[in-house]
């Protein structure tokens, strides 16, 4: 058995079969993987007894549920009207500087990918990112330039 | 601002934490009698839609069903909300005493906690809060059991029947109603879907009695609701005030002093324009005279350096993005606005375009399946009406 098959296997058992526990395995998968892989939608298909159509068709209707590859810490800086009057467009350029990275895209060492995301909920402290499941508000561009810096250490 | 400060008011914050007691209270009452008191008290949804929470409740009460559910709708997700997330970091026992009232009335032996993703980081702290609730509820002999399930990432999951259909391990797609979730919601069971804000205020209303709550806000409009204030303004931040202010009294006491729009209800909502602060005022449609608008509590403020063409083309990027792609209206409306007004801008279009878009949010309103669909029209409508200039040149 591959690792995958393993996560999915555990994931399977911890949740159940039924269709209603779908989100919670992929999310599962997610949190370990940070994406979705064909191969791993295929599994929860077979071990859930769901078509891979339907799970393919499922995850990729939610934005949190990547099946592009993903590196290990997703950045996902808010776009949204009030993140966007207060600047987000610099702490963007500033996470393309510290990333050598540009949006969409993921570093070569596989540690970051750099995304956009709508409203987070931190308009009164905008601009706002997550990085996985870790906000940060207030953001200016030195305070971006630190928060990479220590990423890049853990 | 100074002189003309609206009251601020401390409920749903307020530092009470006597679950135990006001849960034997509810437990001791009849169900028809806490009914009354949540009808009495006049609390509507505090999502934005504004349905009557004690008539929700009774429905689903009397409603045949195998098993019933409870579920706290915490997906938060339009443009300029962020009260939920607050509510669930400093009182989640009073949202939590709140689906346990609603277990008992309707017969529910089960609550969710529909949490969206972006809040995943609320999780630890909120499941202890659940772990605790549960001790008290074991005591009290009460096997209502809560469970936090996570969204994955879509706007449309906050409208209640695409929200159940994620639960369920779909999609996010709304589904056609009727059947409402009274009567027919997660897994075909009765079911009732509250905002995080509602079930907090019930805390109130059981604690303090119907009286206290009603004793807020005006005619239809009853009790203080949470305003989640951001973008031009001096002091962004989450408020506690009355229903019905007018919206010249908020933008003195919010506003910079150079307010020229305030976008009430988030991208779905309304865009009131500075000439008609005065004669708007916020609250469910009802009685109050002028316009009156809803709100789930988002409240962004623009002021003159602001290009309202950019503000609009940003909601329907969002939009554009958050349609669940089911319904043509929805789909290719969204699409089409923004390719129009930007078009329009520039210049590839005659101004007179406007309008053509203008009647496409009409038929938007008319045919989309769901909220989403339906309410493109406002923001764009009362925008393009209001700032045409801006949308041209």
């Amino acid at each position: 058995m591959t690792d995958i098959q393993e996560l999915v296997g555990g994931l399977v058992k911890k949740f159940g079969h039924k269709r209603e526990n779908l989100l919670p395995v992929l999310q599962g998968i997610i949190e370990k993987e940070r994406s979705l892989s064909d191969f791993a939608m295929v599994e929860v298909a077979k071990q859930m007894g769901i078509s891979a159509a339907d799970v393919y068709g499922t995850a990729t209707f939610y934005s949190f549920m990547d099946t592009e590859p993903r590196g290990r810490y997703v950045i996902r800086v808010c776009k949204t009207i009030t993140c966007f009057m207060k600047g987000k467009n610099q702490i963007l350029l500033a996470l393309e500087d510290s990333l050598k990275v540009k949006l969409g895209e993921t570093t070569p060492d596989r540690r970051f990918t750099l995304l956009e995301t709508n409203c987070l909920g931190w308009c009164h402290k905008a601009p706002a990112m997550l990085i996985n499941d870790e906000i940060f508000t207030e953001l200016t561009i030195e305070k971006v330039h630190e928060i990479i810096g220590e990423y890049k250490n853990k | 601002m100074g002189k003309n400060m609206l009251k601020r008011i401390d409920l749903i914050f307020k530092n009470e934490h006597d679950c135990d007691i006001i849960l034997e209270k509810i437990f001791k009452r009849t169900n028809e009698e806490l009914i009354n008191d949540l009808i009495g008290s006049g609390l509507k949804g505090r999502g934005g839609a504004g349905f009557p929470t004690g008539l929700k409740w009774k429905l689903t009460s009397e409603a045949k069903g195998e098993a019933k559910y409870v579920i706290c709708n915490a997906d938060e997700g339009e443009p300029g909300t962020f009260k939920d997330r607050e509510i669930l970091t400093q009182v989640p026992h009073k949202v939590l005493t709140g689906m346990a009232a609603c277990g008992r009335i309707i017969g529910a032996k089960k609550g969710f906690i529909y949490l969206r993703a972006e809040y995943n980081y609320l999780k630890p702290s909120l499941q202890k809060e659940i772990d605790t609730f549960h001790e008290t509820l074991k005591k009290l002999k009460s096997d209502f059991r809560i469970e936090i399930f996570s969204g994955s990432g879509a706007y449309i999951c906050g409208e209640e029947s695409a929200l159940m259909e994620s639960m369920e391990g779909h999609r996010g797609e709304p589904r056609n109603k009727p059947p409402f979730p009274t009567d027919a919601g997660y897994l075909g069971q009765p079911t009732v879907v509250n905002n995080v804000e509602t079930l907090a205020h019930c805390w109130t209303i059981f604690k303090h009695g119907p009286k206290k709550f009603r004793d807020l806000g005006v005619q239809d409009s009853r009790g203080s609701k949470l305003f989640s204030i951001s973008g031009d303004t001096p002091t962004p931040g989450i408020y506690e005030l009355e229903l019905g202010m007018s919206l010249q009294d908020f933008v003195d006491d919010f506003g910079d002093g150079d307010s020229k729009a305030v976008q009430v209800g988030g991208a779905a909502g309304f865009c009131v324009p500075r000439k008609k602060f005065r004669e708007t005022a916020i609250g469910y449609q009802g009685k109050l005279t002028g316009i009156s608008l809803p709100t789930g509590g988002s409240m962004m403020i623009f002021n003159s350096s602001r290009s309202m063409y950019n503000v609009l083309k940003n909601y329907l990027e969002f939009f554009e993005e958050e349609s669940c792609g089911q319904c043509t209206p929805c789909r290719v409306g969204c699409q089409q606005l923004l390719r129009g007004i930007e078009a329009v801008k520039r210049g590839d279009k005659p101004h007179y375009y406007l309008t053509k878009l203008l009647r496409l949010t009409e038929t938007m309103k008319m045919t989309a399946k769901c909220g989403l669909g339906q309410s493109v029209a406002n923001s764009f409508s009362s925008i393009v009406e209001n700032f045409r200039e801006e949308m041209i040149y």
